[in-house]
């Protein structure tokens, strides 16, 4: 709610005012391509070396790069045989229902921590904690003995229900962020010009909190996408993930599991890529994981 | 045309605190403007917001026409609220926040377009259809609300402050467009303000409130002439209160006796009251009794001067011309007319 008119006092403010915002601007776009640099190094560079892996077949100290090349990692990635493909189609439709799952339930989660001051608050906002804090071994040891009574256990859906552990705090978080920075006079507002319950969730709410939803979206994705010893214990080598199948090949065959650590490593990159523009400092969702 | 009636209408926020608006009773007239008038923190908002079907009441009623509409959703309750902060949705255009509550009705884009553009001439931001709110200034802000609200041509129309932002020219030009559109439309209207100047000017009738309590509900010149209370005199600029007893149209107080037809108490223990524009100095016609003149100040419309008169001091607002006629310490003869006296029961912390 700013006021664009010039005070009186005149000429003087009034010249310095421009020059000062065109600073800021360019200190702006020089950050911004810090950080995306920044980004682009952390994230790509590890890629490198492992692709040169999947592509190497005579690679011995003190050569820097490979001395003799084959295809054949890739060829063996690909080959239906092994399956790599229907393992990540699999890995990803697993990551996908996690992180719907997660935006279903962690948004309302959110907005409840973020907005509402109720009796056990500070205990429920320990509860969604604690499965980040304690080691997820020692959560998910109870919960094997649960769900192998519940018929959960070596199954897809116990999988996904278990990826939600650490998935859902995490969107929780972020939205409590969100929400604590928000005005629900906005929805009164709206509701008074004639929306109805759902119109205004449609209108006003959820373009307020989208940047927020794809952040924890994206933690929640990535987490499940990259889960091993969750998905080890309750899938019990029945449900394959691509972690699991890369473990595997980690000590017998480097090269394949520099090739599958591509497969692994690019949909992760692809993804904060293109939603890179939701993770600026000025995101209020940035600002709830300060709340860890 | 929409009556609204509020009766008993309590809203608590917490059991610690008293009511933010404890048991008001009123009945705004269809198709008239009425203020709510009151300190801040006074429940103002929170009264617009339980008329709007934004917050449920803890207790009470409130009527439409006679019926009651406690268990009518906002959307449905033909009540517009326009927020003290504006609220103009950020992620739209200005041509989209107008249009919003069109769109909610499913009016077609073709008519919304045209009826937005009238819209902005109404409120004289012609061309900023494309404009982002934050690209706005607060008093531009605050237009767009209103027209925001216009446009869906409620029955009800709540204004929570809706010039607070303006400069005074704007503010007057606004008021005059408020004020015609709602006779044009005949828009049952609340506005909530706490500048009493603004109240007086703008409404028909003005609910004054402190502490979530209606203290006195009339037509603005009642609030200057005969205000129920010490307190309401002074929310509207008295100043000048005597303590003495009333009795037979006359009230004996320490510094003399005065004829005061006008009384909101039968007799007993009272108080004088006399704006400090219906104290005269000089001529002594009756009803005066001689004061000394301890400071005054000179503003260029009036001139304020301040009388002892034994134990007490008076306020006087006089032509400013006066200035040169008195100098402080000057014996002058201080006159309340009769007409003007108005006799007040006590403060009640005084009883
Ligand atoms: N959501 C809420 N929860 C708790 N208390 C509230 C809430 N909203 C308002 N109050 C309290 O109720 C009282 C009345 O508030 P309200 O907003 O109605 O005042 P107002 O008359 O509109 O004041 P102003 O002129 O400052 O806008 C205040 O004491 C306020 O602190
Ligand atoms: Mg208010």
């Amino acid at each position: 709610m700013t006021d664009t008119r010039i005070e009186p006092t005149g000429a003087a403010a009034g010249a310095v005012a421009p020059e000062a915002s065109e600073r800021r601007f360019s200190w702006r776009i020089t950050g911004r391509w810090v950080g995306i640099t920044g980004l682009l190094a952390f994230l790509v560079a590890p890629i490198v070396p492992l692709f040169i892996w999947s592509i190497s077949f005579r690679w011995f100290y003190p050569a820097i790069l490979p001395t003799e090349y084959s295809a054949r990692a890739w060829t063996e990635v690909i080959t239906p045989h092994n399956d790599v493909l229907g393992v990540a189609w699999n890995t990803a439709l697993i990551a996908l229902v996690v992180t719907v799952l997660s935006i279903l339930l962690g948004v309302p989660a959110g907005r409840a921590l973020g907005l509402y001051e109720f009796r056990g608050k500070r205990l429920v906002e320990w509860m969604i904690l604690a499965p980040i804090i304690v080691p997820g071994l020692a959560v998910v040891l109870g919960i094997h003995v649960l769900f192998i009574r519940a018929g959960l256990s070596n199954s897809i859906p116990g999988v996904i229900l278990v990826h939600l552990v650490p998935t859902l705090p995490y969107m929780t978080l972020v939205m409590s962020g969100v929400f604590a920075n928000y005005d629900t006079d906005f929805e009164l507002q709206a509701r008074s010009l004639g929306a109805s319950r759902w119109a205004t969730q449609l209108h006003i709410t959820l373009p307020a909190i989208f940047p927020g939803v794809v952040v924890g979206a994206l933690f929640a994705f990535i987490i499940s996408w990259s889960q091993y010893v969750l998905t080890l214990l309750i899938g019990g080598g029945q449900v394959q993930t691509l972690p699991l199948l890369l473990f595997g090949f980690v000590r017998s065959d480097p090269a394949i599991a520099g090739a599958l650590s591509v497969v692994f490593i690019l949909p992760a990159v692809i993804v904060l890529l293109l939603s890179s523009r939701y993770l600026s400092g000025d995101n209020a969702a940035v600002g709830g994981i300060g709340n860890i | 045309m929409t009556q609204v009636t509020l009766s008993a209408l309590t809203k608590q926020f917490d059991e610690k605190s008293p009511p933010a608006v404890d048991r008001l009773d009123l009945e705004i007239e269809s198709g008239k403007l009425t203020a709510l008038l009151g300190p801040s923190g006074c429940g103002k908002t929170t009264t617009m917001k339980m008329i709007a079907g934004l917050l449920r009441p803890t207790s009470g009623d409130i009527g439409f026409n006679g019926e009651s509409i406690l268990s009518i959703p906002p959307e449905d309750r033909g009540a517009v609220m326009v927020f003290q902060n504006y609220l103009l949705f950020p992620y739209m255009t200005i041509a989209e926040n107008i249009g919003f509550g069109l769109k909610m009705r499913k009016v077609d884009r073709k008519e919304i377009r045209t009826r937005v553009t009238d819209m902005l001439d109404l409120v004289q931001l012609p061309g900023f259809e494309d404009r982002k709110p934050r690209q706005l200034s607060g008093g531009q802000q605050q237009r767009i609300a209103l027209a925001r609200a216009l446009i869906v041509q409620p029955n009800v129309l709540l204004l929570d402050e809706p010039l607070s932002n303006l400069d005074a020219h704007l503010r007057d030009e606004m008021r005059e467009l408020i004020r015609r559109i709602q006779t044009e439309m005949e828009i049952t209207t609340v506005f909530v303000t706490h500048d009493q100047e603004e109240a007086v000017v703008l409404a028909d009738r003005i609910a004054l409130l402190f502490d979530g309590q209606l203290q006195q509900f009339d037509v603005p010149d009642a609030f200057f002439e005969s205000p129920e209370s010490i307190e309401i005199a002074k929310f509207f600029g008295g100043t000048n209160f005597i303590p003495g007893h009333y009795e037979g149209g006359e009230i004996t107080t320490a510094i003399g006796r005065f004829r005061a037809p006008r009384s909101a108490v039968e007799g007993g223990d009272a108080v004088l009251s006399i704006r400090p524009e219906a104290v005269t100095l000089g001529a002594a016609e009756g009803n005066s009794v001689m004061g000394r003149i301890r400071s005054h100040v000179y503003v260029g419309r009036y001139a304020r001067f301040r009388i002892t008169l034994g134990e007490i001091e008076v306020e006087a607002i006089t032509d400013p011309a006066q200035v040169k006629l008195f100098n402080d310490g000057d014996e002058v003869p201080v006159t309340f007319d009769p007409a003007k006296i108005w006799v007040i029961r006590p403060a009640s912390s005084e009883q």
